[in-house]
């Protein structure tokens, strides 16, 4: 545990002091410690960070927190460990390394879960986006029962066979501070690790927004916006993708613009995930909604794998 | 003789996953022994979450010789034809060989001795071969290695693999070899968190009791004891009962290396949620055993769980932590519930006609639809009230759209019933909405309330003759959509509620809805709610105006419709016929008895049937029924051969002016009065009485035999006999047809 920190920044008194913890171990494994992805995404795999860099031969080792939107998880902030905007923690590392179950271990010790006390376990729990046509094998990891974190070996992303395969980590940030704080409500947490009136708590931030949220994901959101929203990113994506290849015809054709229409893919996928949780789509209908989003970024992996990026000189 | 100890250590193994392994692991290495010539007196195979373990017993040390003799050419063959001998046997001068002589003279013979190769090399070649072919349900690459394709395949990433060979007495040796990058060795791995440390080991005594030693329970069976004896004592000892799970046993001692049980609780307030859903909330999600009250048998709020480490707390902190999951598990249930209960199931009832139950039988919405009528249409032949009946099928579908259904399929029908309670359908109507699957496997209960019995016959009926209709009938193995299941159930229903229904009825009315669809060509274009009234439209075209319409053409239609219905319940019957027998087998009767009872015409009676059965089978048993068979079976035997001869049949009835001998008058009277009696018997159903009638027969059948010949050159007295033979086999089949009676 990182015991010269002052007591408002150790990962057991807030929020942001887990978080700071986080970035400091990973980064000690010599991770790349980005930003949150400036767009709505339902998880950090769909950072391109994380979707496209687990495409290609170059090694890649990067970590950061990614907010989350799953609008459905939406429980009009009544629920105590579920929420329809939540954090999630992401590290990649590719290629997987042999002791990567190892190191989540001692990122969980970093963080004050001590595997002497508490019962950590890794129950099967294969991964698979299908709007990301990718799936990999892995593990939840459960701490007395609570799944914190999901451990994931990439065997395909985009519809691509990941060579190397990338390990990846995401833990449920709310859900492991309220273990390492000990409180049995999210709202509850400790956010700024200050007393009394300096207190911030995490309803204090959240609580408004996750009842807001709720009323808007499952009662009011706009579905003829979100419908044309859906078709026009959808659209963008394809015409970005078109416009990006490189023009000098030749055996290795170069992509220029795979991340601008990555986030057209990005986009789709919230898009169709609000319009999910409004349940304006039928059963039929979902998977065809799901099936373009797939398309979409089945092509972008194709495009990234024809950039620098992905490995193509 | 020398053991092989074999263990793969890897990163977490699914539990669902791990007996299956073990037993592969078992029975591919012992099979490569036993190919190369290494036979073994006993193997036993281990599963862990972390681990797959294999000991084999009594090894022999090597392979051992193997002599064989080649035949070669003759003597003074050609140089080639020699060179190409000495090659192919490995000599290197014809000297070596022997000559031996036969009828077309001298030739060579090599004896070829293929020295028997150490047991050690043999299965460092095995191993690798195993793990590369392992058949793991899904396997994975991962690290570096993954950049190369050919990369191994493991369950997940392999870290080290123990392979020791040698005797009891003696150190035994490493076996060399290497797989995806392991090379094996000596040394393994003991708990995950309560003794890391690495760990040499010998051989299987020592294995198991050093990593015992080291928190590790090799063997899955003692892990399942030890946690179900732990919860029940725990649950015991809180004055509790424990919610036997044989499968979430297995599976919870597939996670863990060192079981500790433990006991947490939750709020009470809980409890209102229904039991199903507390149980499957806890055990799906949490893998936790749930406790019930012996006095009320309602669940208790308290639960089991297994953890893998025994915490320095005693496990204060562990029981908390999985206390706070499960309360926002069950917080969650209960927002199911409750956000269920808000909406009427008839409300429910459009979303269906979106989801296609087959492409072909159409959507949820037509098929509840059909339920419906067909249960409408059985309730009272059921003794059911029609109306319940018919608002019973109707809602019987609608929880499969509620969150809890979604969350926890095995409840269906279950929370049908829970939700048609809270919004006041009447009971039995709710009682049918989750009794309508039923029964399912052998051993589930046969609903008995006629309201049930009518929705659960419409269900089966309905999923039977559509199946049979777009011709995807079970064949073999295959089964998809049950239909084995659903006549299996139909036919319970009918027997255990002593139910009189000719089997036709329900079978025909489904199949004419399902056909009238089927024709319809425009069906699928039609909206939902415009496809029944388009059915009933041309129903009525059909049947009323089609004298007005295209007389011909619509007559031709109403036939072919009929008639392929026709094919289809008299198929249906034939698969019921299967069904039923194998049902009655398994209850002790005689497979032959039953299809002597199904060979008469228009058996669709499934009780009938039976009782059929056991009165042809006590029958069978007596003097009477026996010698009765064996004249029966004389006669037709006779008439086979005649009738193939003469190349006619003779049947009619015979001229009673013709009937000379006393005992073929006393035979054809005989068999006026059984025939007479026997229908009489039948048509009051009391089968015991029928065939006391025919039992009657049986002294002037042995008579006739005894005193009367048949083959005589008079042709028409021949003829006369023959077609008193014949009235036999008449007469007994107002009982059964004999001739299916094996004996
Ligand atoms: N709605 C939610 N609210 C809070 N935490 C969540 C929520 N959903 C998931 N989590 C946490 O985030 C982690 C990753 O979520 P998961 O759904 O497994 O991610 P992914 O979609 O990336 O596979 C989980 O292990 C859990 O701890
Ligand atoms: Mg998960």
């Amino acid at each position: 545990m990182a015991d010269d920190l002052p007591a408002h920044m150790r990962p057991e008194r807030s929020f942001q002091g887990l978080i700071l913890t986080l970035q400091r171990f990973w980064a000690e494994q010599g991770c790349v410690i980005l930003q949150p992805y400036d767009m709505e995404v339902g998880a950090g795999t769909f950072h391109p960070a994380t979707t496209l860099r687990a495409l290609g031969p170059k090694p890649w080792n990067a970590a950061y927190v990614q907010p989350s939107r799953r609008p459905k998880d939406g429980r009009y902030g009544e629920n105590p460990n579920r929420l329809q905007h939540y954090y999630q923690y992401q590290v990649i590392l590719k290629p997987s390394p042999p002791d990567l179950q190892d190191l989540y271990l001692k990122s969980l010790a970093a963080i004050g879960i001590d595997s002497g006390l508490h019962d950590i376990r890794f129950v099967e729990d294969d991964w698979e986006s299908p709007t990301l046509g990718a799936w990999g094998l892995g593990w939840e990891c459960w701490c007395d029962g609570m799944e914190v974190s999901q451990f994931t070996y990439f065997q395909q992303v985009a519809g691509f066979e990941c060579a190397p395969v990338a390990g990846e980590l995401t833990y449920g940030l709310e859900r492991l501070a309220m273990y390492v704080q000990g409180v049995e409500n999210v709202y509850d947490l400790n956010f700024n690790g200050r007393d009394g009136a300096d207190k911030v708590t995490y309803g204090d931030v959240f609580l408004q927004a996750e009842q807001e949220y709720s009323r808007h994901n499952f009662e009011h959101s706009d579905t003829v916006m979100l419908f044309e929203q859906f078709k026009m990113a959808e659209a963008a994506c394809r015409t970005y993708l078109d416009a990006g290849w490189e023009k000098s015809a030749g055996e290795n054709k170069k992509h220029l613009m795979a991340l601008p229409a990555y986030d057209q893919a990005i986009k789709a996928s919230h898009v169709f995930n609000l319009l999910d949780a409004r349940g304006v789509i039928s059963v039929t209908e979902r998977q065809s909604y799901i099936l373009r989003v797939r398309e979409l970024a089945k092509a972008c992996g194709g495009a990234w794998l024809a950039t620098a990026g992905g490995g193509t000189t | 003789m020398p053991d092989l100890l074999l263990e793969f250590f890897s990163e977490e193994i699914p539990a669902r996953m791990q007996a299956r392994a073990a037993e592969d692991l078992r029975k591919m290495v012992t099979d490569r022994l036993v190919a190369a010539g290494l036979t073994y007196e006993g193997a036993k195979a281990f599963a862990t979450p972390r681990r797959l373990a294999l000991a084999v017993q009594g090894v022999p040390v090597r392979q051992s010789d193997v002599k064989d003799e080649r035949k070669g050419p003759k003597v003074g063959a050609p140089e080639q034809a020699i060179a190409g001998f000495l090659r192919a046997a490995g000599l290197t001068s014809i000297d070596q060989a022997k000559v031996q002589a036969d009828k077309k003279g001298d030739f060579y013979v090599a004896s070829i001795e293929k020295p028997g190769r150490p047991t050690i090399e043999v299965i460092a070649e095995i191993v690798p071969e195993v793990a590369k072919a392992f058949p793991w349900p899904k396997a994975m690459r991962w690290g570096a290695a993954s950049a190369q394709p050919g990369s191994l395949n493991w369950v997940r990433p392999l870290h080290s693999i123990v392979a020791m060979f040698g005797p009891e007495t003696e150190e035994p040796e490493i076996v060399k070899f290497d797989v995806g990058g392991v090379t094996a060795g000596d040394t393994t791995y003991g708990h995950r968190f309560m003794a890391p440390a690495a760990i040499k080991v010998k051989r299987l005594d020592d294995y198991m009791a050093k990593l015992d030693k080291a928190k590790v329970v090799v063997d899955a069976a003692r892990r399942q004891q030890m946690i179900l004896a732990d919860a029940k004592n725990l649950a015991f000892a809180q004055g509790f009962e424990l919610v036997e799970d044989e499968g979430l046993l297995a599976e919870v001692a597939g996670l863990v290396e060192w079981p500790v049980v433990l006991m947490g609780s939750f709020d009470e307030a809980f409890l209102a949620i229904p039991d199903e859903v507390i149980r499957a909330t806890i055990r799906n999600n949490q893998k936790c055993f749930v406790v019930r009250n012996p006095k009320t048998g309602k669940l208790a709020n308290r639960f089991i769980l297994t953890a893998n480490i025994e915490a320095s707390d005693d496990g204060k902190a562990i029981v908390a932590g999985n206390e706070r999951v499960i309360r926002a598990r069950l917080s969650d249930a209960k927002f199911f519930y409750e956000t269920d209960l808000k909406t009427k199931l008839e409300d429910r009832l459009p979303k269906f006609e979106q989801i296609v139950f087959h492409e072909k039988l159409g959507t949820q919405g037509d098929r509840i639809v059909r339920i419906e009528t067909l249960a409408a249409e059985l309730a009272s032949s059921v003794g059911a009230d029609v109306e319940k009946a018919q608002r019973a099928a109707r809602l019987a579908k609608a929880d499969l759209l509620t969150e809890v259904v979604g969350e926890f399929p095995e409840v269906q029908g279950l929370m049908g019933r829970y939700y048609a309670l809270a919004q006041g359908e009447d009971k039995s109507v709710a009682a049918a909405i989750e009794d309508h699957y039923k029964p399912l496997g052998p051993g589930d209960r046969v609903p008995s309330d006629p309201v049930s019995i009518a929705v659960a016959l419409a269900d089966k009926a309905d999923i039977l003759a559509g199946f049979w209709a777009i011709q995807e009938k079970p064949t073999g193995s295959k089964d998809p959509y049950a239909l084995r299941r659903a006549a299996l159930g139909i036919i319970r229903l009918v027997l255990d509620n002593g139910l009189r229904v000719s089997l036709s009825h329900p079978l025909a009315a489904a199949a004419s809805q399902h056909l009238l669809i089927l024709s319809d060509p425009d069906y699928q274009t039609r909206e939902p709610n415009a496809r029944e009234l388009a059915a009933w439209e041309r129903q009525k075209s059909h049947y009323s105006e089609f004298e007005k319409l295209d007389p011909k053409k619509a007559l031709d239609e109403v036939d072919r419709l009929s008639l392929v219905g026709v094919d289809i319940v008299a198929d249906l019957l034939l698969f019921f016929a299967d069904r039923l027998k194998v049902q009655l087998r398994e209850q002790g009767a005689r497979h032959d008895l039953v299809d002597a009872v199904f060979a008469l015409e228009g058996q669709d009676d499934l009780l009938l049937i039976v009782r059929r059965v056991e009165a042809l089978g006590k029958f069978l048993d007596t003097d009477d029924g026996k010698n009765l068979l064996a004249g029966t079976k004389r006669a037709a035997n006779i008439l086979r051969i005649e009738e193939r001869k003469d190349n006619k049949s003779y049947t009619g009835a015979p001229d009673s002016s013709l009937l000379g001998q006393g005992e073929e008058k006393q035979l054809a009277a005989a068999i006026d009065t059984a025939k007479i009696e026997a229908s009489a018997a039948v048509a009051k159903e009391d089968f015991a009485t029928a065939m006391t009638a025919m039992a009657k027969l049986r002294p002037h059948v042995d008579a006739f035999f005894d005193k009367v010949t048949v083959n005589v050159d008079d042709k028409a007295l021949r003829e006369n006999r023959l077609k008193l033979l014949n009235e036999i086999r008449e007469a007994t089949r107002a009982v059964a047809d004999f001739s299916k009676i094996e004996g």
